[in-house]
């Protein structure tokens, strides 16, 4: 059987609206490893979360289509694209959890916190309602909510937004899901908060083995928590690899811009920062050539007319982009991103 | 904070308390007891987790808020007691750049109207140059004279921000507060907005007081930054030197918490990974309001309030540690 929890193959998602139709992920293909963590990266609008939900399948049709010829195998037998909405209730839940950014309006406000835990477990592994409820007391201890057998009969809005989260993760994994996918989880919350809850997320990988997707615009977060880095812009992955090709060695003028963008803790100088250009591209009518190449300041004549393959650079290590073609031009890489580690 | 006689303080903050009545006798302390200066020209960033107080002084400063006690003076001025003329004056002399740029634009207003209210008002110019002044702003914020006639919904994030920061510029103020001007933006127009700031600081010597919880990004724009918890300063340092040196257990934790975009330093990290929550500010914790969740919490740390105190030349904390 193959080692991969989950396979995505020339996903396409489009979106129908008034003004058009929206391509809101164009083809994107990666692979998840069995109990690895993978790191989606990008700005909003990159199809990031789209591509998530697109995995859950909670992509609302219409006005959201997957297209045919997408492929989004699950556990090396299932084609998520092609279940019924009945079948997919079976996996959604059971096999699969979701955590969400905004842990206020994902809880039932009007059910206690108890009940929202022990609804998956009841559908799905057929428990009683009395175990149901000591399973749930046991996943409110395991994510660490003081005195759970009291805040099991709690409301949602009686516990704060770090609290809350704890609850959302509680309810991912009450049915052990071999596949996790947290879409911003942290971004709601504070520093200090943030903290705890990855330091949480990173326990609970180790003690259940559970592949984890992280959708993150934070690239601190991606250096603490991921194994692997997919980086999307305009509905495609411009590269890919683990975080320290990525981090040490990335390939792509968009990944290149995104890393010196941000300022580093840790960096004394006070450098000007060096922002991308412009803005991202319309995605109802997405430009020909490379979707970046507007704002990228290496782009060639060819980038503008044609969309570049993909790239081999190592093993696990891709990026899409015309620099990496044997006719191109050598680029240095800015003396800023990378490599200050590994030469 | 002692005050260096001899430096040019354009905006000095002492003892400031901002309390709200929730009613039923229940007082929530925002703002307790501050104190802080800033410099002329210079950035002073406010860094704190959401509920510190923050905004409410940022807010209180620019006499959004009036001040329950304490006193916000301005080139001397104590702004809370100012009156007819002098409100005016001042109005002009401090203006604000806010977080959403979605909200904080008029949306049936056309962007030369948002830019030049603030000029008609203060009855700075009118007709042609008017206009010309409205064109010239706009370009300075990296924006072109054609988006004058345009509505806010037309912009992006990124221009709608640059549109709030001409419209802060139009009236040529001496300090600006920026509360927290780039976190509802992507990081790729973080940058912009934030190199923008800096080019227009050095070009017309603005002071700003930048509030933002994101203390890689204050670090970066600000010469001094003052941490606040629960209400109340913890520490106040040269930016480097906090981050060098933190001394307060709560600016310890805030940093260790920040996760470093580098896969290696983060493998090796030891994190300082705080307890619980933050404690509610209406009924706060006695003594020092950190030590509910403080590692190095002592006895005495309940019974009475830490005063902010220097402890090494320039650099102040409020922690019983260093008594």
């Amino acid at each position: 059987m193959s080692n991969n929890i989950l396979e995505v193959k020339d996903l396409k998602v489009s979106f129908h609206t008034y003004a058009g139709e929206v391509h809101a992920v164009r083809g994107v293909t990666f692979n998840l490893k069995k109990g690895e963590a993978l790191a989606i990266v990008g700005e909003s609008g990159c199809g990031k979360s789209v591509t998530s939900q697109a995995i859950m399948r909670l992509i609302a049709t219409p006005p959201g289509e997957i297209k045919k010829g997408s492929s989004i195998i699950f556990d090396g037998k299932t084609d998520i694209a092609k279940l019924t909405d009945k079948q997919m209730e079976d996996i959604r839940g059971s096999e699969m959890g979701m955590i969400f950014q905004d842990p206020m309006t994902s809880l039932n406000p009007t059910m206690k916190i108890g009940r929202q835990i022990a609804e998956g477990l009841i559908k799905h592994q057929g428990l009683s309602k009395q175990a149901a409820r000591e399973r749930a007391i046991e996943m409110l201890r395991l994510v660490g909510i003081p005195n759970p057998e009291g805040r099991v009969d709690n409301y949602p809005h009686q516990f704060s937004g770090g609290m809350r989260q704890r609850v959302m993760i509680a309810i991912a994994l009450a049915c052990n899901p071999k596949l996790l996918i947290a879409d911003e989880p942290t971004t709601a919350l504070d520093v200090t908060i943030q903290a705890q809850i990855l330091d949480l997320m990173r326990d609970l990988q180790e003690k259940t083995g559970a592949s984890i997707i992280l959708i993150t615009h934070d690239l601190g977060v991606v250096a603490d928590i991921a194994q692997r880095v997919v980086v999307m812009y305009a509905g495609k992955v411009v590269e890919q690899g683990t975080v320290d090709d990525i981090f040490y060695n990335p390939q792509h003028p968009y990944t290149w811009g995104l890393m010196r963008s941000v300022p580093r803790l840790d960096h004394d100088d006070n450098k000007e920062l060096i922002p991308i250009e412009g803005t991202p591209p319309d995605l109802i009518a997405p430009p020909k050539g490379c979707a970046f190449a507007a704002r990228c300041p290496y782009a060639m004549e060819v980038c503008l007319e044609q969309d570049p393959d993909v790239s081999k650079v190592n093993a696990g290590h891709s990026a899409s982009c015309w620099l990496l073609h044997p006719n191109a031009p050598k680029v240095e890489r800015p003396v800023e991103v990378g490599g200050h580690n590994h030469g | 904070m002692a005050n260096n006689p001899n430096a040019d303080y354009i905006l000095e903050v002492k003892n400031l308390k901002k309390h709200f009545d929730l009613g039923r006798g229940a007082v929530l302390k925002a703002v307790d007891n501050v104190s802080f200066s800033i410099k002329r020209g210079e950035t002073f960033g406010l860094v704190g987790e959401s509920g510190c107080g923050k905004s409410t002084t940022g807010r209180t400063i620019i006499n959004l808020y009036n001040a329950t006690e304490g006193q916000v003076l301005f080139n001397g001025q104590d702004v809370h007691k100012l009156q007819g003329r002098d409100v005016k004056a001042f109005n002009r002399k401090m203006q604000m750049i806010f977080q959403d740029p979605y909200a904080s634009l008029n949306p049936r207003m056309t962007v030369g109207d948002i830019i030049g209210e603030g000029i008609d008002i203060h009855g700075l110019s009118s007709g042609r140059q008017r206009q010309e002044r409205i064109y010239e702003l706009l370009e300075t914020v990296g924006l072109n004279s054609e988006h004058a006639s345009r509505f806010p919904h037309e912009f992006s994030g990124g221009q709608r921000q640059r549109i709030g920061i001409a419209r802060s510029l139009a009236i040529e103020p001496e300090f600006i507060i920026a509360d927290e001007p780039i976190s509802a933006l992507d990081v790729s127009i973080q940058a912009q907005v934030v190199n923008l700031l800096k080019r227009l600081q050095q070009e017309r010597g603005l002071t700003y007081l930048f509030i933002a919880h994101d203390l890689a990004m204050v670090k970066h724009i600000s010469d001094r930054i003052g941490v606040m918890y629960l209400g109340a300063l913890a520490e106040v340092a040269d930016a480097n030197e906090l981050y060098r040196k933190p001394l307060h257990p709560y600016t310890q934790a805030l940093l260790s918490a920040i996760p470093i975009p580098d896969p290696e330093i983060e493998r090796t990290r030891e994190r300082i990974i705080l307890e619980g929550d933050v404690p509610s500010p209406v009924n706060p914790p006695s003594g020092c309001r950190f030590r509910t969740r403080c590692p190095k919490a002592m006895p005495e740390c309940a019974q009475s309030i830490p005063e902010l105190k220097e402890v090494e030349p320039d650099h102040f904390v409020a922690c019983f540690l260093y008594n």
